[in-house]
């Protein structure tokens, strides 16, 4: 991470006993060598931290902006539901994590009223842990992969937009829109230093009662993390061959091993 | 066996033990998500009053998880001494929160009480209690415990350092290593959270910390904290492995998820013992709990999520431990919900550990999705430290990067150093004095090339 600017906050003062071993800052992202007043953080650090705390929350707290996603996956060509999961706010989110794993009745009725033909993939975007991963990375994943997808031939269902979602809401979503394979995106628990961390999870044949090892997981996916490109690529493989032996943790991800993931890496590489 | 008692025009009735302590608790969301908890303030203190009448031989005679069932309740009723017990086996909850808090009650007849309390006695007591009762008894507790210096002197705090790197690369966790140690962290051990569970690279980061302990001779013990399988393995293996480390919980099946028994730990235990590594003792052993862990793993027997932490204690009791750790905040807000759950359970859990006659420490911490923050964690710190904590945690800047949540720092040990005049063992104290680190005690100010540094070298 970036050390910060801080223009109306002096960067040290004569109270200060700073540490000389600074440069060992090479070897981690850790906060080491961060001085003290006395036996105390100075007012630099406790500030700092206060920031990245500060963010995490509101990645938690900051409700998705279901309509500015809706409008950029319209203008992308694909069709938008939304629904809401059963708990019916943040704090019974929190609480209850049974409850943001199943649809809001009214949601789910609306849901198989709008149930077309089956699909291969369904994209739904759940919010989770942190709107601010799924309102930042979301769309530009979805877009990196349809074409991957678009060239096997593979339907898309409508992208479902899913408020106070877990994981497993994506199953009955899935089940409900007659999907052969479901991909939740979902804003993962934020670190400090990591408050828009999304997530990806793919689970075959979705229905209720689906268990955490009848899925796979891609995390990290964020510019600083796992960049599009590359969530693509493995997602696809993923999705390749889960349509061959089904999700869970029998399928383990050989994506990394293929000469097109390590060009990929390469030419991202150079380009960065 | 039901329990009931009027209140006004209103009668409550509770079926059984489990359900009476499960009412009788203070109000948090795991209990709430387990579908347990008292439905209203007033049942909740019904639950009490007629927990405090129980007569404490009750809970040796209804047990809340079956004998036959859960080898836990086994170990709590085989290994319970009953003349240790005698001199409470008189008293109803109530009357041994009443005793607990009196002058009869002193490190002396808590110590001799320990062996006849059990986990259940504890959580029950615990229920009755405010904070500052939790915060006075613990005071009064003394634990002791001893591998290469002396942890738990009246008066006296360990600190962890815990250097974690999310590759567990070796500068990464060396230059951690160094921070904490010219901080003068790191009596209470030195315990990496591995990234990785390889046998080999756990092998290395235990060689990497034995070589700078002994290049350095550092009065202190390292630990790599991987499953007690692994450890066993590196032990037959000539790994230098200092304390066995393992979380556990309170149940059966939930150790079962942990995928431990009693026998395995046993195993692990007489091995590291073995060892003989330990200069001035031998307590090899170092556990982890915090509450929930039952309830996550769908084992808690419809018991509440504290008195099936202090269960994870009884387990920790059987094998002499040098250090016993609750994570308290970690798990996150389904089970602790917010600053004041997860300081009213750090409270409990440190009181019942040291009633139980455990070396109680205490990871003040917190996820970003629990309604917590730093403020939170000063105030148990606060609390924790005037009631005798055993340990606390010391990680860079209280950020975790490999686990991903907030404990405490080196400077908030320094804090409590400062606050409440805590010192650090006796052993690790010299050895900062010598290397001019500390000074009467404090920091002193490293001008020029600070000691240590070589370590760099020593993992490059």
């Amino acid at each position: 991470m970036k050390p910060l600017p801080f223009p109306t906050v002096a960067a040290a003062g004569d109270s200060i006993t700073e540490d000389n071993w600074h440069e060992l800052s090479r070897h981690t992202v850790a906060r080491i060598a961060l001085g003290r007043v006395g036996s105390s953080l100075p007012t630099r650090e406790t500030l700092r931290f206060a920031l990245a705390h500060a963010q995490a929350r509101d990645a938690v707290h900051t409700p998705l902006d279901a309509q500015t996603l809706a409008a950029t996956l319209l203008a992308a060509g694909h069709q938008v539901i939304h629904v809401h999961s059963a708990a019916s706010s943040r704090a019974e989110y929190l609480q209850r994590p049974d409850r943001g794993r199943r649809l809001h009745p009214v949601s789910r009725t609306a849901l198989l009223a709008a149930a077309g033909a089956p699909c291969d993939v369904l994209f739904v975007i759940g919010d989770g842990l942190s709107s601010r991963a799924v309102a930042s990375h979301a769309a530009a994943l979805i877009a990196a992969i349809c074409p991957l997808l678009q060239a096997q031939q593979l339907s898309i269902g409508p992208v479902v937009i899913a408020s106070e979602a877990r994981v497993a809401l994506g199953d009955e979503i899935g089940e409900c829109l007659q999907a052969t394979l479901v991909v939740m995106l979902i804003g993962e628990r934020p670190g400090l230093s990591s408050p828009d961390s999304m997530g990806i999870y793919l689970t075959s044949a979705p229905r209720v009662g689906r268990m955490d090892s009848e899925r796979n997981c891609i995390s990290n996916v964020r510019p600083e993390g796992l960049p599009y490109p590359l969530a693509a690529y493995k997602l696809n493989w993923l999705i390749r061959a889960a349509r061959q032996q089904g999700s869970g943790v029998a399928l383990k991800d050989g994506s990394a091993a293929e000469p097109g993931w390590q060009a990929l890496q390469q030419q991202l590489a150079s380009a960065g | 066996m039901s329990y009931a008692i009027t209140i006004g025009p209103r009668r409550y009735r509770f079926d059984n033990l489990k359900t009476l302590l499960a009412r009788a608790t203070p109000e948090r969301s795991g209990d709430q998500l387990a579908g347990i908890a008292a439905s209203s303030a007033e049942e909740r203190v019904a639950a009490r009053m007629c927990l405090a009448d129980l007569p404490l031989a009750t809970f040796l005679q209804e047990l809340l998880i079956p004998y036959e069932q859960d080898e836990v309740s086994r170990l709590i009723i085989d290994s319970h001494d009953t003349a240790a017990f005698a001199a409470i086996a008189h008293l109803t909850v109530g009357g041994f929160r009443d005793w607990l808090l009196s002058d009869a009650a002193n490190p002396a007849t808590l110590a001799a009480i320990a062996p006849g309390v059990t986990p259940e006695m504890a959580a029950a007591v615990s229920k009755l209690m405010r904070n500052q009762d939790l915060v006075l008894v613990a005071k009064k507790c003394r634990v002791i415990t001893r591998f290469r210096n002396t942890q738990g002197l009246p008066g006296h705090m360990g600190v962890r350092l815990q250097p974690n790197h999310p590759t567990d690369d070796a500068r990464g966790i060396a230059a951690a290593m160094l921070d904490g140690l010219l901080y003068g962290a790191g009596d209470a051990v030195i315990g990496i959270n591995p990234a990785s569970d390889s046998p080999e690279a756990i092998h290395t980061m235990l060689a990497m910390m034995d070589d700078v302990r002994q290049r350095y001779a550092i009065p202190t013990q390292s630990c790599v904290l991987t499953h007690v399988t692994s450890t066993l393995e590196l032990i037959n293996r000539g790994a230098p492995v200092d304390l066995v480390f393992q979380s556990v919980a309170g149940t059966e099946q939930a150790n079962s998820g942990f995928g431990i028994n009693l026998a395995l730990l046993q195993e692990a235990c007489d091995a590291a013992r073995a060892l003989q590594r330990g200069s001035v003792g031998n307590n090899v052993m170092y556990f982890e709990t915090g509450q929930g862990s039952a309830l996550s793993a769908g084992a808690h027997w419809g018991v509440d999520q504290q008195t099936c932490e202090v269960r994870a204690y009884a387990v920790a009791r059987h094998f002499q431990p040098l250090l016993v750790n609750t994570v308290v905040g970690f798990i996150g807000p389904e089970y602790l919900y917010n600053g004041r759950q997860i300081i009213r359970a750090g409270l409990e859990d440190h009181f019942c550990g040291k009633l139980l006659g455990l070396p109680m420490g205490c990871d003040i911490c917190y996820t970003n999705h629990a309604e917590a923050d730093q403020d939170d964690m000063d105030t148990l710190l606060t609390l924790l430290g005037t009631a005798g904590i055993h340990f606390i945690i010391g990680v860079p800047g209280a950020d975790d990067i490999m686990l991903g949540y907030q404990s405490t720092s080196f400077h908030d040990a320094l804090y409590l150093r400062e606050l409440l005049g805590l010192k650090r063992a006796p052993e690790f104290e010299d050895w900062l004095e010598s290397m001019t680190i500390t000074r009467g005690g404090r920091l002193q100010a490293q001008n020029g090339q600070p000691p240590l540094l070589g370590l760099m070298e020593a993992v490059a």
